[in-house]
């Protein structure tokens, strides 16, 4: 068995799929590039595939990671980069293919922050805008309520700058904790702010990854 | 409003629907065409949801037909569920095809699939929501040319009015006839009554508003009258005479949807002659497709797809000529994934748990079989002769060989069915679970799908009444009180789902103002049990003044004149009466395979097999002598 990992884009329209969706759009991009994808032993045998960290319904990605494990001993990462572009799947654009070891840490346990682009779909005032936005990172905690559990933003906060666009529009770049049980939503961060959270376009832009 | 209008407003409201990819298109396999570089542009429209319309194989095969041609383009077309419907109507965003976004209306024409009757509120939704004019008579020469096929439009009469024109038949060849004629009117477009009479020339098409049914004081048709010269006394349906060559380019859904697979038609048509069943009627003749070209199509369409299913359709697998060479061969051609197979309609017989048992990873889903009804008399009435024995002999390698469930489906309702009868399906269940438990223990279990059968027009039933709600409230309360514990699960439909498919299936033209009503009064999605609202239906009845009762309670007489009498399936009138009378006497009929039963098919494309000949046409060949058959439907 090999491991490779590869790094891709999610582009439009896949961003209005959610995570369970992209699972299988992998799965049967890779069995339409007749990649001999591992399946895992059982009595439901599944693909043996796992994607660095869930995406928000909503969300474009830049830079993402997705690791296949496959039944051959001999393929290179040349071998499994031409498989791929043997076929293509609309809004999955690969970028680059490479060998890890089998058993080196999962991808999930690897990512320690995720980069944002968040663009706002309309004018903003933009010094009130950084006047807020400043606040908001002055505060010692953001106490917020997601899915009827109460948790602090502000730790989650890594790093948000505001950049201004043309026609008095904006995007923020934000770096936010992605560790397991502590990832920050940049959503959240929208409505902290008191911009409506569906007036935005969202694009993780890549990750931070632990040494 | 343009394709870049509709995107801008989509982007502030698809986050705020539920799946939102529904409403995206960019799927793989979509074809998207340069809108100024073809003449004709068709949108091809289901009237439901993307998850239901999606894995549709009327509408797959249509879309690679049109989109074959240099000079067409053919687009997507689903409704929106009621949460996006509601955000589309507030952000004034209209029914769009999913390929360019462009709006429905500036289509030239709107093809609609009706594969079954409780679609028809969601037709007057999705010309709503299209802002195209719900009535053929109120259209211009700037909306698009509204047409349906399918299944249901057999009997078109109860949505007469919505239509432009309808497509009695099978679609490959008459869609091409449709858009020559269309391109030749377009050239010179000057009114849609041209359009109109040119179409109503092409054989199997139906142009509703130059005929117009005449009413007997009891409400029954008196006659059919013809408006218009180029109007036939009767629409005979159309049919190919060799199944043309398989989609295999699936559109591959980015979401999950109700079917997600490649699914190839081995056989249309069906020989056993059942008397219920509608489709067996109308799809005749059996028409078989090789072996070799099934099993390159299955292999092309994994290629081009990646999907982990395919089903090989058709209303009888176990009577395809090649059955268990094409499953071993399929087998043995996806077997270095893992895939599941799907082999719908298998006969009642050890032989099918084999073929079954070649298709790995089946064990994974039930087994189904549909004896539809439990007494021997039953059966026979139906025209589907299997022994209770035999059923059990089955059930019992069924379990043994290691499935743990077991799908049976039933119909309650048949002609003169009594209590007994119904009492028989509990029966029949119980002993399959029993034997079972003797295989296998507690693990077995038992599904009983139990339907409610609607008589159906174009069937040797047509004449019988649907039974009052009273009648399938006592049947199914049996069923409910003697099917329950461990091992035992039942499904059956709503009662009054099955009254208005009823009325919607054996309607006439006046039921067209109560689909109207209903539908302004708020039904759509009729089809889903949490949207379905009978009071409107009951409303709507009222307000026109009519009786349900009169369309799904009423024994037919003989001699009757139906509201689809003028469509003409190609089994003749005459034949569905003979196929009654017998089942009154409880004689059944055997496979058509064997010997012609002279339904009509024969005479009626006589020319159409000699011009086509070869051995993919499964009639039995019929000595040369005199035909008895008229070769037109008496009326």
């Amino acid at each position: 068995m090999l491991r490779f990992r590869i790094q891709y884009n999610k582009d439009t329209p896949l961003q209005y799929i959610g995570n369970l969706d992209l699972h299988k759009v992998w799965e049967r991009y890779l069995r339409r590039a007749r990649i001999p994808v591992a399946y895992t032993q059982g009595f439901h045998p599944q693909p043996k595939i796992q994607q660095a960290a869930p995406l928000p319904l909503g969300f474009l990605s830049q830079n993402d990671l997705i690791d296949v494990w496959i039944e051959a001993d001999q393929w290179t990462e040349h071998d499994f980069t031409t498989h791929l572009q043997a076929t293509q799947q609309p809004g999955l654009q690969i970028l680059s293919v490479s060998a890890v070891p089998l058993h080196s840490p999962s991808l999930p346990t690897l990512i320690q922050s995720s980069l944002y682009r968040v663009i706002l779909l309309d004018a903003v005032n933009l010094t009130e805008l950084q006047h807020r936005l400043s606040e908001l990172l002055e505060r010692s905690s953001i106490i917020r309520t997601r899915r009827n559990k109460t948790y602090d933003l502000r730790p989650l906060i890594e790093n948000i700058q505001l950049i201004p666009l043309q026609e008095g529009c904006a995007a923020f770049q934000m770096q936010l904790s992605a560790r397991e049980g502590a990832t920050g939503r940049p959503e959240e961060i929208l409505s902290e702010l008191g911009i409506d959270p569906y007036a935005a376009r969202y694009i993780r832009t890549g990750f931070i990854m632990k040494e | 409003m343009k394709q870049n209008t509709v995107m801008e407003r989509l982007e502030r409201i698809l986050l705020t629907v539920e799946k939102p990819g529904r409403y995206v298109g960019g799927e793989l396999n979509q074809v998207l065409k340069d809108w100024n570089l073809v003449k004709t542009r068709v949108a091809l429209a289901f009237p439901d949801i993307y998850d239901i319309g999606v894995p549709n194989l009327g509408l797959t095969i249509l879309y690679h037909i049109l989109n074959e041609r240099p000079d067409v383009l053919a687009e997507r077309v689903y409704l929106p569920w009621v949460d996006m419907e509601a955000a589309m109507r507030q952000h004034g965003i209209p029914l769009y095809a999913l390929e360019s976004k462009t709006p429905v209306r500036y289509f030239d024409i709107l093809g609609i699939t009706l594969p079954y009757e409780t679609l028809y509120t969601n037709v007057l939704n999705l010309l709503d929501l299209a802002e195209i004019p719900l009535h053929s008579k109120n259209r211009t020469i700037r909306d698009p040319l509204v047409i349906a096929g399918g299944h249901a439009v057999y009997n078109p009469e109860p949505i007469a009015p919505f239509f432009d024109a309808f497509v009695i038949g099978e679609g490959e060849e008459i869609i091409h006839e449709i858009v020559n004629t269309y391109q030749t009117w377009k050239q010179n477009p000057s009114s849609r009554l041209d359009l109109l009479s040119e179409l109503a020339k092409i054989e199997g098409i139906y142009v509703p508003s130059f005929y117009e049914p005449e009413y007997n004081q009891d409400g029954t048709i008196r006659s059919i009258r013809r408006l218009h010269p180029n109007a036939p006394p009767q629409i005979t349906k159309r049919l190919v005479a060799q199944l043309p060559k398989p989609p295999t380019r699936f559109i591959v859904p980015s979401i999950s949807v109700v079917h997600n697979r490649v699914s190839v038609e081995i056989m249309r048509g069906c020989t056993r002659g059942c008397r219920f069943c509608h489709a067996g009627m109308v799809t005749r003749p059996v028409r078989e497709r090789g072996v070799d070209e099934i099993v390159s199509a299955v292999r092309e369409a994994l290629d081009a797809t990646g999907f982990e299913e395919v089903a090989l359709l058709s209303l009888s697998s176990s009577d395809y000529t090649h059955i268990l060479d094409l499953v071993s061969r399929v087998a043995a051609e996806t077997s270095d994934y893992y895939l599941t197979i799907s082999l719908p309609s298998l006969r009642i017989e050890s032989f099918s748990v084999n073929l079954m048992e070649k298709l790995r990873g089946s064990r994974q889903g039930g087994f189904t079989l549909a004896p539809e009804a439990a007494t021997e008399r039953m059966r026979n009435i139906i025209n589907k002769p299997i022994s209770t024995q035999q059923l059990l002999d089955t059930a019992k390698e069924i379990y043994s060989r290691g499935w743990t469930t077991i799908k049976l489906y039933f119909m309650i309702g048949h002609p003169s069915e009594t209590i007994e009868d119904v009492q028989a399906i509990a029966d029949v269940c119980k002993a399959v679970l029993a034997e079972g438990r003797k295989a296998i223990g507690k693990r077995a279990t038992l599904h009983a799908g139990v339907s409610t059968f609607v008589p159906k027009p174009h069937t040797p039933f047509q004449w019988v009444a649907c039974d009052t709600l009273e009648q399938i409230e006592t049947k199914q309360s049996l069923l409910k009180r003697e099917l329950r514990g461990p091992g035992f699960k039942l499904t059956w439909n709503n009662p009054h789902e099955t009254l208005m498919e009823a009325w919607l299936s054996r309607g006439d033209r006046r039921l067209a103002g109560v689909i109207e009503t209903a539908w302004r009064l708020g039904a759509k999605f009729d089809a889903w049990q949490d949207q379905f609202q009978f009071a409107l239906w009951q409303q709507a009845f009222a307000i026109h003044s009519l009786d349900p009762a009169f369309y799904t309670h009423r024994q037919r007489t003989e001699d009757e004149t139906f509201p689809w009498d003028h469509i003409f399936s190609g089994v003749r009138k005459a034949y569905l009466l003979s196929e009654y009378h017998a089942s009154l006497v409880e004689k059944t009929q055997n496979d058509c395979r064997q010997g012609c039963f002279a339904c009509g098919i024969l005479p009626k494309y006589a020319d159409l097999r000699r011009n086509n000949p070869g051995s993919h046409w499964k009639c039995p060949e019929v000595p040369r002598r005199p035909v008895k058959v008229p070769l037109k439907q008496p009326a």
